[in-house]
């Protein structure tokens, strides 16, 4: 590797997984079950345990606690505690080979059928379709009827009926790999295809993989022992728990714990083996977040609570701050940001990347990322969002509050075809949605898209993706919409359309919007409103034709400085030196000044305050750009 | 030299179509580009515009040669690239480079930024481990793309930084052309000023040849000398920057540009 530059501490993938395991509770139980019971299974061979396979009928049924045989003897006068042991290692074992063995296989499969083309993968998406037919167990039952009894016919039977899943798994994530760019810029580099499955491919597939085998770990043991059960298994005097539990059975009146202790034992091992597998899944998902931590709003002053109850507002926020947790304590990311949202009005966040405006927006949806908290309070129609639950946060998300995000493809789903999903958005939250699927797709303009609803994400433009994106957030009324970033990604005659298609929305229903973007053009023709956002505050609030035509922030100033506007090709494009602080990062007095031209002694004493300036603008600056000048 | 550095003749592009098993018979595909020809100058500023779907990074993408089209070709320096030998083949490989739109997915999340460097700096060239890094530092310090960065996963990048290594990534094999597909559109407006100077200084010091596709004509006004406006699969106008977007001729451009957002 060129560059001598380390990684930065603590933020590679597996640390970040580690980190994020740690608070998973259910994850941890699973794990330390598993230890309990893994321990002395793998450690059977040290205990000088008595040979799990030696009968002594003169010492059969022995109660536990008896003297050699801590857990007593079964009806041949073995040692349970031997037999249990040993057994579970030829369990877990068989298990893992078959796992091994179905991922291996799964994995070529479906590796073939999303690089091979077309034609190759219709033919191995049908074979494994044709698998996926039969029942399960019968599938496995059929194969060990054919082959004979034993524990290797049983691990095959297992691994084969698993195959499937495997191909099927691994082929929708390779597909999704496959439409990423870093793989056409490695052709571009002139790479062939083996280098770039080795290189590009199989280590992005790898976390899925592993994930997919420790989900499936637990099953496959479980399905061992169903078929020593059945006796296809193990075959007498090697013993598994399955079959231990078949033998068991005979005496399940007269001496059960021949029979429930390794039926205890398969229970626990899959029961702590999928505790630990589910936990992974959300571990390594990066969406999952540990708790919606809301702390308790800050009591706001009866002044205040009087008048964002009296108000029409629909959306009232009041000192609402994101904080993540940081080693040195929390840090805060947006800090004291207070402002309302009328029905039917549009409000536009603007700002660089990194100060907040994406943050904000999901604090108003209690979907913070992992390891955030929020304090302050948001009122939606008088009720405080942050007292409420997960439950009810998730039933109001959709149905009175929607989200459009940036990136259309993270509210699609790559392996779902439109209408699939566009059928399941509409059956949520029990009541029946405000508009039909159709009505849908003509309010985004989408109707005349041949084959729309059959049709898979990627096979979309971005535009038309957006479009799809829109009519997912719309589908039950929303009061408020929450676009971020919404049309960055559409060509400018789309881009009318759809700021069109929102200001009616508003305008007819009485909606709100509250609209995320970095284009200063764009939002002063759909909003009335602008907030400009840097560093986590709001710097300046005022109607949108006077902030564009007398920005009173410095950074407002900047931001239009940067803009390139058409007909003026030669305008130098002020770029701002430097960037935003940091969250938590310590800047002295007001947090623009490492930047700003317009920075005095005074500004690094104390942080400006969010004062008006005239009648109907809101800014935090000591000296502000005055009408005059 | 009189022979333009890339041309495309005729080319068009369908999606899916072609006979099916079952039910039997010919499926209809969808034309995304149809009979396209498009000149790039060598040193050329050509700049691509049009509606969602028209077309456009699919063109694009046949002109780097990560698309085959479904009629039509291509010329490199004036030669049809079927008829290239293996050296012109790779010279044509290194000569045209791509620029993502959005830069996340442009990296692989699995490597650092300079292993990535590496990795395209192996395939487009023999250099050994010193020159590969002597020139990964060359092209860094002219991209913004410093020491510190190369030690990063993408994810700890911000969408300005993972785009000047995108655009370092496009350099490094000192290609002739690069295909900017929309590559400021995921980026605020200070990081957007800061591409557009950047690429503008990289143009003058390299000779590059832009094919510049965006929406968002303001930029393209600054960038490019020649545009095209394409719609529905073809070009419907083409002409010199000033004389299409002061006298547009087709009723698209015309839309096209009574849409732009105007701060005045
Ligand atoms: N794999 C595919 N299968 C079917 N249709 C496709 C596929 N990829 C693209 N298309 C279609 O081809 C057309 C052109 O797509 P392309 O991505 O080139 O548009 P674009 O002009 O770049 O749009 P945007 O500006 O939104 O990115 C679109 O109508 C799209 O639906
Ligand atoms: S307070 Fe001072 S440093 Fe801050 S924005 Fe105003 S002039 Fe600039
Ligand atoms: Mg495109």
């Amino acid at each position: 590797m060129s560059g001598g530059a380390q990684p930065l501490p603590g933020t590679g993938a597996l640390a970040v997984a580690t980190r994020r395991l740690r608070r998973h509770p259910a994850a941890l139980a699973g794990l330390a079950l598993l230890a309990l019971v893994l321990l002395p299974v793998l450690a059977a061979p040290l205990l000088s345990l008595p040979d799990p396979a030696l009968t002594d009928p003169a010492r059969r049924m022995l109660p536990p606690l008896a003297i050699g045989h801590l857990l007593g003897t079964d009806h041949l006068g073995r040692d349970l505690l031997a037999r249990l042991l040993w057994g579970a290692r030829t369990s877990i074992a068989v298990g893992a080979l078959a796992t091994l063995t179905a991922a291996a296989v799964g994995s070529v499969l479906g590796l073939a059928a999303a690089w091979g083309g077309r034609r190759l993968d219709g033919l191995l998406m049908r074979g494994v379709d044709v698998l996926m037919a039969f029942p399960y167990l019968l599938l496995a039952l059929a194969i060990v009827a054919a082959l004979g009894p034993g524990l290797a016919n049983a691990m095959l039977a297992i691994a084969v009926a698993n195959v499937p899943f495997f191909a099927r798994a691994v082929r929708g994530t390779v597909l999704d790999i496959r439409h990423c760019d870093y793989i056409a810029a490695a052709r571009l580099a002139g790479h062939g295809e083996p280098r770039i499955v080795l290189r590009e491919v199989l280590p992005n597939l790898a976390p899925t993989l592993l994930l997919l085998m420790t989900t499936t770990l637990g099953w496959m043991v479980l399905e061992t022992a169903g078929l020593s059960f059945l006796g296809l298994g193990a075959q007498p005097p090697a013993a598994d728990l399955g079959s231990m539990l078949g033998e068991g059975r005979e005496f399940l009146t007269t001496y059960p714990l021949v029979a429930v202790l390794p039926g205890l034992l398969i229970l626990l091992l899959v029961v702590s083996i999928n505790l630990l597998g589910d936990g992974l899944r959300d571990v390594l998902d990066p969406r999952w977040s540990p708790r919606r931590s809301f702390s308790a709003p800050a009591p706001a002053d009866a002044r205040l609570q009087s008048q964002l109850e009296g108000g029409a507002s629909l959306l009232a926020v009041q000192d609402l701050g994101v904080r993540f947790a940081g080693a040195a304590g929390p840090v805060p990311a947006v800090a004291g940001v207070s402002f309302r949202l009328n029905a039917g009005e549009c409000v536009a966040v603007v700002g660089e990347s990194g100060c907040g405006k994406t943050l904000t927006a999901l604090s108003l949806l209690g979907l913070l990322p992992e390891g955030a908290s929020q304090v302050g309070s948001v009122r939606l129609a008088g009720r405080e969002l942050m007292a409420l639950d997960g439950a009810a946060l998730r039933d109001l998300r959709g149905r009175r509050i929607a989200y459009v995000p940036q990136e259309p493809l993270t509210a699609l789903d790559p392996l779902f075809r439109v209408g699939v999903q566009m059928d399941e958005t509409l059956r949520a939250h029990g009541a029946g949605p405000a508009y039909t699927a159709a009505e849908l797709i003509r309010m985004v303009g989408l109707d005349g898209v041949p084959g729309l609803m059959r049709r898979y994400p990627h096979e979309f433009s971005g535009g038309q993706r957006q479009r799809v994106a829109i009519a997912l957030a719309l589908a039950h009324g929303p009061d408020l919409l929450i676009a971020d970033e919404a049309t960055t990604a559409l060509d400018v005659t789309v881009q009318r359309e759809i700021l069109a298609l929102l200001r009616r929305l508003c305008d007819e229903q009485a909606r709100a919007l509250l609209f995320v973007s970095h284009d200063l053009a764009l939002v002063a023709e759909l909003c009335e409103r602008v907030l400009v956002m840097y560093a986590g505050r709001i710097v300046e609030d005022a109607p949108a034709a006077a902030l564009l035509h007398r920005p009173a922030h410095p950074y407002s100033a900047a931001l239009l400085g940067a803009t390139p506007e058409l007909g003026r090709p030669d305008k130098p494009l002020a770029v701002l030196a430097g960037e935003p602080p940091a969250p938590g990062e310590r800047v002295d007095g007001c947090r623009f000044a490492p930047r700003c031209p317009r920075a005095q002694r005074e500004c690094r004493a104390v942080e400006p305050a969010l004062d008006a300036l005239g009648e109907h603008r809101l800014v935090r600056c000591l000296f502000p750009i005055q009408e005059a000048s | 030299m009189s022979e333009p550095l890339l041309a495309l003749e005729a080319v068009s592009k369908t999606y899916g179509g072609g006979y099916r098993l079952w039910p039997f018979g010919h499926r209809a595909g969808f034309t995304a580009v149809a009979g396209v020809d498009l000149v790039i100058e060598s040193g050329a500023a050509v700049g691509l515009v049009g509606e969602s779907g028209s077309g456009k990074t699919t063109l694009a993408r046949i002109a780097a040669g990560l698309l085959p089209a479904s009629a039509g070709g291509l010329r490199w320096c004036g030669r049809a690239l079927m008829q290239l030998s293996r050296a012109e083949r790779a010279e044509y490989r290194r000569g045209v480079q791509y620029i993502f739109q959005n830069p996340m997915t442009a990296l692989n999340p699995h490597r650092r930024v300079g292993a990535a460097l590496d990795d395209t700096l192996q395939g487009l060239t023999r250099m050994d481990r010193a020159r590969r890094r002597a020139r990964i530092e060359e092209i860094g310090a002219q991209t913004g793309v410093g020491a510190a960065l190369l030690g990063r996963f993408p994810h700890q990048l911000s969408g300005g930084q993972a785009q000047r290594v995108a655009i370092a990534r496009a350099l490094l094999g000192a290609p002739r052309l690069v295909i900017l597909d929309e590559p400021v559109s995921a980026l605020d407006v200070s990081l957007q000023a800061q591409i557009l100077n950047l690429l503008a200084d990289l143009r003058a010091r390299h000779g590059l040849a832009y094919l510049f596709i965006s929406h968002d004509l303001a930029v393209m006004e600054r960038l490019c000398e020649q545009i095209h406006v394409m719609q529905a699969g073809r070009i419907v106008e083409s002409g010199p920057r000033d004389v299409l977007l002061r006298r547009p001729e087709a009723p698209y451009t015309r839309r096209l540009l009574a849409a732009v957002p105007r701060i005045g």
